[in-house]
């Protein structure tokens, strides 16, 4: 296809905007060419990553997010990159968050795209970085991703995301359910979601107590017969973030508010305490040793034949030689990426 | 490229109320190795267009039981080619007496299947259309 031009995107032109994620999500040549030529627009937009279990509510909090930003006085442009499992068997997807984001139907400000893993491990696509730095660079303030938590996505999201929602409900066996501890690592807000439905206390509860133990320096204080939790002081005198659990009723809105408020907090947080810039050059960063990572990898391939490679794998087979003597056998003698003149 | 894959868009127009036939048909796509955007209920010709256009996909597929496709088609071709996208095919799932067929592809409607047709002619003809993947 012909590159897609640069002006179109940045002037917000919705199908040219449309066929470049497609480019980039299955990281065509044009696409990764217009992307070099996007990147020095990117670096604007908040990044909020909503994680969770199946069926906890992500998406129908994303379309009443997703309303509170476009509502009021100052309306941001509003994207949503949805992604949802491929099939490790067919390759292919249904892909269904849509159905819960009616709402934003008509709206001239919103951008929803869905995604598919296609197969990356963590189950956060390989190309959303990718995908989230085109809505950046075509003016959206706000970019909402949602992915349905399942181990490495939730440090993939994490890593992604400048502010990480994880989403729970009530009723999934309450405190025995899926409270995964690492998620306290990565969440930035926890969010209580269906808190019309009985058991909000037991998870919420069960989400304080992890809380306690994750953060000790919080001090959880009784405040007009609330609990309140107070952020201690790290030894600089940063202020500390300590992750809010907020109750939602994300089928009619009650909460949202208060957790779009609590959002804003958490990205004035990060600009103030420097941790905004941190974050940005650790995604960076870690987005650059993937990349180099896949291109050395690759570029080494090319360079080995393949029966070569394959005589290789047979004699790890056979137990004539280890891994690591393999990886020093095939990368003898030279640096490896020319090895194709050697061969 | 190994990582193209075809998109579709399955969408239930109209008021009438269930869209079992619909999920059956997106599951038989994704189980061919498609992506299918799923929307739900009650689309009308403007959302359709909308989702179709954001997500960039090659095919649209339409759940129409009510009987009202002659009236909900037209507008959605012609919102598809406005938005620039008149190189999405669109299949036909539900009720249409035999007369509206050929009237229906003289529109520009790819396929139309009855409620008892085997969801491998819809798989097929659609990888039919897309050989070799655009
Ligand atoms: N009672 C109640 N139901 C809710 C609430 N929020 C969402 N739901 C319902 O929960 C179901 C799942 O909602 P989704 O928004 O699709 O959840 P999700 O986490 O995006 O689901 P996946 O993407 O499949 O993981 C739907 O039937 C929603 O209507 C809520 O606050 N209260
Ligand atoms: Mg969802």
């Amino acid at each position: 296809m012909v590159k897609p031009n640069i002006g179109s995107i940045l002037s917000g032109e919705r199908i040219a905007l449309a066929r470049l994620l497609s480019e980039v999500e299955n990281n065509s040549v044009a696409g990764q060419a217009t992307l070099d030529e996007l990147f020095p627009h990117t670096g604007k937009a908040h990044l909020i990553g909503v994680t969770g279990a199946p069926g906890t509510g992500k998406s129908s909090l994303v379309n009443q997010m997703a309303l509170n930003y476009r509502a009021g006085k100052n309306p941001k442009q509003v994207a949503i990159v949805a992604v949802d499992p491929s099939s490790p068997f067919t390759g292919g997807a249904v892909l269904g968050d849509r159905v819960r984001m009616r709402d934003l139907a008509g709206d001239p400000g919103v951008f929803i795209r869905s995604m598919a893993s296609r197969g990356s491990l963590g189950g956060l696509a390989r190309a959303t970085a990718a995908m989230v730095q085109v809505f950046d660079a075509a003016g959206f303030e706000v970019i909402l991703i949602e992915t349905v938590g399942a181990g490495q996505t939730e440090v993939d999201i994490a890593r992604l995301a400048h502010t990480t929602l994880v989403v729970e409900s009530p009723g999934l066996g309450d405190e025995i359910q899926a409270i995964k501890a690492g998620i306290l690592e990565i969440a930035d807000i926890l969010v209580v979601n269906k808190a019309d439905l009985p058991g909000v206390e037991n998870t919420e509860r069960a989400l304080k107590g992890m809380l306690g133990l994750a953060h000790p320096v919080a001090k959880v204080f009784r405040h007009h017969g609330q609990d309140m939790v107070s952020a201690g002081r790290e030894p600089e005198g940063k202020a500390l973030w300590v992750p809010p659990i907020l109750r939602t009723i994300a089928t009619d809105g009650t909460g949202v508010a208060e957790l779009v408020a609590a959002i804003e907090q958490h990205a004035k947080h990060l600009h103030n305490s420097g941790e905004w810039g941190r974050r940005e050059r650790a995604r960076l960063e870690a987005e650059l040793e993937g990349l180099l990572t896949e291109t050395l990898v690759k570029r080494f391939r090319e360079g080995v034949t393949d029966i070569r490679y394959e005589k290789m794998v047979d004699r790890l087979v056979q137990r004539k030689v280890s891994p690591w003597g393999a990886v020093k056998a095939l990368l003898k003698g030279k640096n490896g990426f020319t090895a194709k003149a050697q061969d | 490229m190994p990582e193209r894959k075809i998109r579709v868009l399955v969408a239930k127009p109209g008021l009438d109320g269930h869209d079992r036939g619909a999920k059956v048909v997106a599951r038989a796509l994704r189980d061919a190795g498609m992506e299918v955007i799923y929307t739900g209920l009650r689309q009308t010709p403007e959302m359709i267009a909308e989702a179709a256009l954001q997500e960039d996909v090659d095919v649209v597929g339409l759940s129409i039981l009510s009987g009202a496709h002659m009236s909900l088609i037209p507008p959605i071709l012609k919102l598809l080619k406005a938005n620039g996208q008149e190189h999405v095919k669109i299949f036909v799932g539900g009720i249409v007496p035999d007369e509206d067929v050929p009237r229906l592809k003289e529109m520009g409607v790819t396929g139309v299947y009855g409620p008892g047709a085997p969801t491998e002619a819809i798989v097929n003809e659609i990888r039919a259309t897309f050989k070799p993947a655009r």
